[in-house]
């Protein structure tokens, strides 16, 4: 028992640190330019491939720091030269420009790497059990993971709170007509942005490949619950974001390590349930099982009973 | 925008002449067109357009962004199947063409349920919940095996339920009738509510939320309403889709569908009544023709989408509708040399880009069937570096020459508009 608690919580935490490196982006992006891209998983997507296609011809390391540069830069473009055509339509094109962006570079993927998982490894300078805990090993690699996400964090946070552009950028959420009057070029912080959002969600998906699986299915099974963290947390909430990330991975991570069901809960106080008894596959169905339906039931949840979401201070 | 009605809108003579011209064209298609797999494709067509219109009530309506929206047509699909299943073993006295309405109730159930939560909220929100909603479900499938069938999922046969006239709907003819005579049913009933005080009520939340609350409206009650209505319409979709694939699986529920309705829905054009039907014949259209000459027409069809989104925001159907004026004031002539002048860049862009998407998926995805390449009647080696060249220089100088010659096109336009409102002025 306290096996699994201690590893569920390192993996949960790491699987919370992940989702944020992503969520972060999305909700910076979300609350300057009020577009919520549904495309940021994808550039997720993008971050692991490139990562993947460069750690092919000179190693790990080296896409570690290309490959998020990449697709920040096709983040950039994106911006400028899609999104702000678009822009003029209102809030509606923009989600479904991205949409649009979503599913063809999904499709490119697919056709550039195929369908089937590719071999994405671990360098080599981490393949090793960073330590053994009651007979089991944890991976060096998903120490490097935690670390890394954790050094992003403390880098974006004292890059927001203590750098002149961190003051920009803040500002420019909430007033960009002012900052513009100030003689800031408001347009180029939200290509910067939106930018850096992306290289953002490309180092978690170069961070994530080698551990998770490189396919071209990542981004459409991360997407929705991306969607889940920056809603459960609060729109436009940077602080609300990193709780309800963390608090996405821990419950998943611990769901998936249950396999009780209602009917074991039952069967302990003397109620007796089979697959055949009405409702079967309900009662029978185990914690690890439902844990995908997980975050998307604490959605409509939170919806309902706090829709500002944990700590957003405006209205969905 | 004009939102549920045409342009101009039309006399109670031209109504009728409209549906009954439609009802006879839907009589009519398949002894023109008799073979089976264009009888598959105009009843594929027939629910795909229900399922567009009841989608375009949300988006094109009433403003409201849906990525879930396969969960009614899903579920749907699923409880009419149920229902076939359970009325073909136990010999009930139920014919077959009243079976969409279990679709349709099922639809509307789930909508009462899932809208009561999401219809608190607008905008993003609500896109958001939906997504939220849509993910549930599906996932839903795989746990509840019983109700989704798991990998397999329900089959059924539409041809054990009570005959009436002697029809089983055994032959593909007699379910396409049935399908195009639910589908003009709907159509109709679904225009009919654009004309309802609800109707306009919708488009006035899409405009203006604050006004229509001061008007005295509940916009979550109008949201709600139409929410339930278009599950309603989706379900029906649903059914038809249960009877006519004889086979539901969970698929039906997931993103996949719910992302199509919205590309066909998109690319026909939600400001226009006629708009998601263009959408759904086109796309239909295109996902079996396509689908059989390349691999890569999801692709086409998302560039297309994205393309819709930045240049047309109005949809195929709006570019079509907008020169409805200039047919009436007969000065549709005037635009058709700047269209003619356009239509080489265009042509050029288009050719460019099939060739490069269909050499990159030749030499990346199906290198086994060799280099040669056959594409828009003209043959080439996929590693010629003379090919590479067309292309670009296609791309390159199409894109250059669409640049130049775009703003004498629009003032063209403007220009032929001008001349037909003076003419229907004096």
């Amino acid at each position: 028992m306290l096996e699994l608690i201690i590893f569920s919580t390192l993996n949960g935490v790491l699987y919370g640190m992940l989702l944020f490196l992503l969520a972060s982006g999305l909700t910076l992006i979300f609350s300057m330019m009020g577009v919520l891209n549904f495309a940021h998983a994808s550039f997720y997507m993008l971050g692991a491939y490139f990562g993947y296609q460069i750690s092919r011809y000179v190693g790990y390391w080296p896409g570690l720091v290309l490959g998020p540069l990449l697709v920040g830069v096709i983040g950039a473009l994106v911006e400028r030269y899609g999104l702000r055509a678009v822009h003029k339509h209102g809030h509606v094109a923009e989600l479904l420009f991205t949409f649009g962006l979503a599913f063809i570079i999904e499709e490119l993927v697919q056709m550039i790497w195929g369908k089937v998982p590719v071999d994405y490894r671990v360098p080599d300078a981490l393949n090793f059990p960073a330590f053994t805990l009651f007979a089991t090993n944890y991976p060096a690699f998903r120490i490097f993971m935690l670390l890394m996400s954790v050094a992003v964090f403390i880098g974006l946070l004292l890059l927001l709170t203590r750098t002149r552009i961190g003051l920009v950028i803040r500002a420019a959420l909430t007033h960009p007509a002012m900052v513009g009057a100030l003689g800031h070029n408001v347009p180029l912080v939200f290509m910067l942005v939106f930018g850096v959002g992306c290289g953002l969600a490309a180092l978690a998906g170069v961070i994530a490949g080698p551990a998770l699986v490189t396919q071209p299915a990542m981004a459409a099974s991360l997407g929705p619950i991306l969607f889940v963290v920056v809603v459960v947390g609060g729109l436009g909430s940077l602080p609300g974001a990193f709780v309800a990330s963390l608090l996405i991975g821990l419950v998943q991570t611990f769901a998936v390590a249950l396999n009780v069901s209602l009917a074991d809960v039952l069967g302990k106080v003397g109620i007796t349930l089979t697959r055949d008894s009405f409702g079967g596959d309900l009662w029978m169905a185990t914690v690890a099982q439902v844990a995908p339906i997980i975050p998307y039931l604490l959605l409509v949840l939170i919806l309902i009973f706090r829709p500002k979401g944990l700590l957003g201070d405006r209205d969905t | 925008m004009t939102g549920g009605a045409l342009p101009g809108a039309p006399t109670a003579r031209a109504h009728w002449l409209l549906w009954g011209g439609g009802a006879v064209i839907l009589a009519v298609l398949p002894l023109v067109f008799s073979s089976g797999a264009s009888l598959t494709m105009m009843s594929l067509m027939g629910f795909a357009i229900i399922f567009a219109l009841s989608y375009n009530m949300l988006l094109g309506q009433t403003g409201m962004l849906s990525f879930g929206h396969a969960v009614y047509y899903g579920l749907g699909g699923f409880m009419t199947a149920h229902a076939l299943n359970v009325v073909g073993a136990g010999r009930l006295p139920v014919p077959l063409p009243v079976m969409p309405l279990v679709g349709g109730l099922a639809g509307l159930t789930f909508a009462v349920i899932f809208g009561w939560v999401s219809t608190k909220r607008a905008g993003t929100a609500f896109a958001m919940i939906s997504l939220g909603i849509g993910e549930l479900v599906a996932a839903c499938s795989l746990i509840l095996r019983g109700f989704f069938g798991g990998e397999g999922g329900i089959s059924t046969s539409r041809t054990k339920t009570l005959a009436v006239f002697g029809l089983n709907f055994g032959p593909q003819i007699q379910m396409y009738y049935l399908i195009a005579a639910w589908c003009l049913l709907c159509v109709g009933a679904m225009y009919a509510i654009t004309r309802t005080p609800l109707g306009r009520m919708c488009n006035a939340v899409r405009d203006n939320p604050e006004r229509a609350e001061f008007v005295g409206y509940s916009t979550q009650m109008v949201r709600f309403l139409v929410f339930c209505l278009s599950g309603f319409f989706a379900g029906v979709a649903g059914g038809l889709a249960a009877m006519h694939y004889e086979i539901v699986t969970s698929s039906m529920v997931g993103a996949a569908p719910s992302g199509f309705v919205l590309l066909m829905t998109y690319i026909g054009g939600v400001a226009f009544f006629i708009g998601p039907i263009i959408g759904a014949v086109l796309m239909t259209a295109l996902q079996i023709s396509l689908s059989d000459y390349t691999g890569a027409w999801q692709l086409y069809v998302g560039v297309m989408f994205v393309l819709v989104v930045m240049y047309a925001p109005w949809g195929l159907g709006g570019l079509i509708l907008m020169h409805q004026p200039l047919l009436a004031g007969r000065t549709l002539r005037r635009v058709a040399p700047a269209y003619a002048l356009v239509a080489l860049p265009v042509a050029m862009i288009a050719g460019g880009a099939i060739a490069l998407v269909e050499t990159a998926h030749r030499l990346l995805v199906n290198l086994t069937e060799g280099t040669a390449m056959h594409v828009l009647g003209v043959s080439f080696d996929a590693k010629s570096p003379l090919a590479w060249a067309v292309i670009v220089v296609l791309l390159v100088a199409g894109v250059w020459l669409l640049q130049r010659m775009s703003p004498r096109v629009s003032a063209a336009y403007h220009d032929a508009l001008q001349a037909a409102r003076a003419a229907k002025g004096s």
